[in-house]
């Protein structure tokens, strides 16, 4: 008996020889279980996202097999760790460097809001910056606590429009970021 | 008792060849510590590394004490390899006009120690090759580790005291 899963097909019109749904539901479905993460590591949460990766956890269950350490064909980046303001225009770089469709994940607690580094070196949140989809609490989080974060990326991916990037409320988002 | 036979050899040449230019001399923990003052400074940081073989600047940095006349210490910390001495040379400069000729002309290493004591505490290195900030970024706009500027980061607003009913 294989012991493969295969995800479910999404809602649709079913009968004898076809099947009839709508294409974002198709892409989302290709795009949710075939994400490339951009690994975006600094500090601790790096190390937990190392074991995320390892044979225990294998966040290649999730389809996300292959870590981008580049901007190219990557459309998750995963921040982890500190981020310094001296850096800041660097992160944004790698976020305007990958093409769309992106989404962003913030692990922890410096890279969501300064963590406990409340100083004047220390870029207070990541959103500050780039806009986030996801953020994962804890300092570090476990890695369990980043195989949720990636599932609500992917349940993001899944379910919003093939066209996101087209929309006015994303359009102004990026453009609060001075993002075109 | 070694060490401080080495030390007050050390402090007998220094009085021998600076006299009344190195003052308040000390031996904290067992190391050598004196002030000495900015126009002689190079030559005592050379007559230490060429005569005394203090062959390594371990660092250069600052302290800030406000509203004393002369409110910024610049501090060296040199290192003898061979007789494995330490000493330490503070110079009090003007807060106001905070300048300091350079080390580079005697250790290529103090470039980017002399870029980070600039960067945190504003102090102006005459004669560097290249007087930038290096840990902070460019448009920061102060040199944050004097007192007069919080660490804490002001942009923050979810530790504002309303938050705690203060």
């Amino acid at each position: 008996m294989s012991e493969i899963n295969i995800v479910d097909a999404p809602p649709g019109i079913e009968g004898s020889g076809f099947f009839a749904t709508s294409f974002d539901k198709v892409i989302g479905l290709a795009r949710s279980n075939s994400l490339w993460p951009l690994p975006f590591a600094t500090s601790c949460c790096g190390i937990e996202f190392m074991a995320t990766m390892g044979s225990h956890y294998d966040l290649g269950r999730f389809g996300a097999e292959r870590l981008s350490f580049s901007p190219r064909q990557a459309d998750v980046l995963m921040v982890m760790g500190t981020i310094a303001k001296k850096m800041a225009p660097v992160l944004k770089q790698v976020y305007i460097q990958m093409a769309e469709p992106r989404w962003v994940m913030a692990v922890g607690a410096c890279a969501s809001s300064g963590g406990i580094f409340d100083t004047y070196s220390v870029l207070q949140g990541i959103d500050e910056v780039i806009p986030v989809d996801v953020y994962v609490p804890g300092c570090p989080p476990r890695p369990e606590a980043i195989l949720d974060g990636f599932q609500r990326i992917q349940d993001l991916v899944k379910s919003e429009s093939g066209r996101r990037r087209n929309s006015d409320y994303y359009k102004e988002l990026l453009g609060q970021y001075g993002i075109k | 008792m070694e060490e401080t036979t080495l030390n007050n050899d050390i402090h007998v040449k220094l009085t021998e060849k600076f006299g009344e230019k190195v003052t308040a001399i000390s031996e904290p923990y067992g190391l050598l510590t004196f002030v000495t003052y900015k126009d002689v400074i190079i030559n005592v940081l050379s007559f230490l590394k060429n005569d005394l073989s203090f062959n390594f600047l371990t660092d250069i940095t600052a302290v800030h004490y406000p509203g004393k006349d002369h409110g910024i210490a610049v501090v060296y910390h040199l290192h003898n390899m061979v007789g494995k001495v330490r000493i330490r040379i503070k110079v009090f400069i003007s807060e106001q006009n905070p300048t300091i000729p350079t080390a580079t002309t005697i250790w290529k290493g103090a470039n980017w120690m002399e870029r980070e004591t600039y960067d945190l505490f504003g102090v102006k290195f005459e004669g560097h090759p290249d007087l930038r900030r290096i840990l902070n970024m460019d448009d920061l706009g102060v040199h944050p580790m004097l007192k007069q500027y919080p660490l804490e980061d002001p942009n923050r607003v979810d530790k504002k005291d309303e938050f705690f009913g203060r």
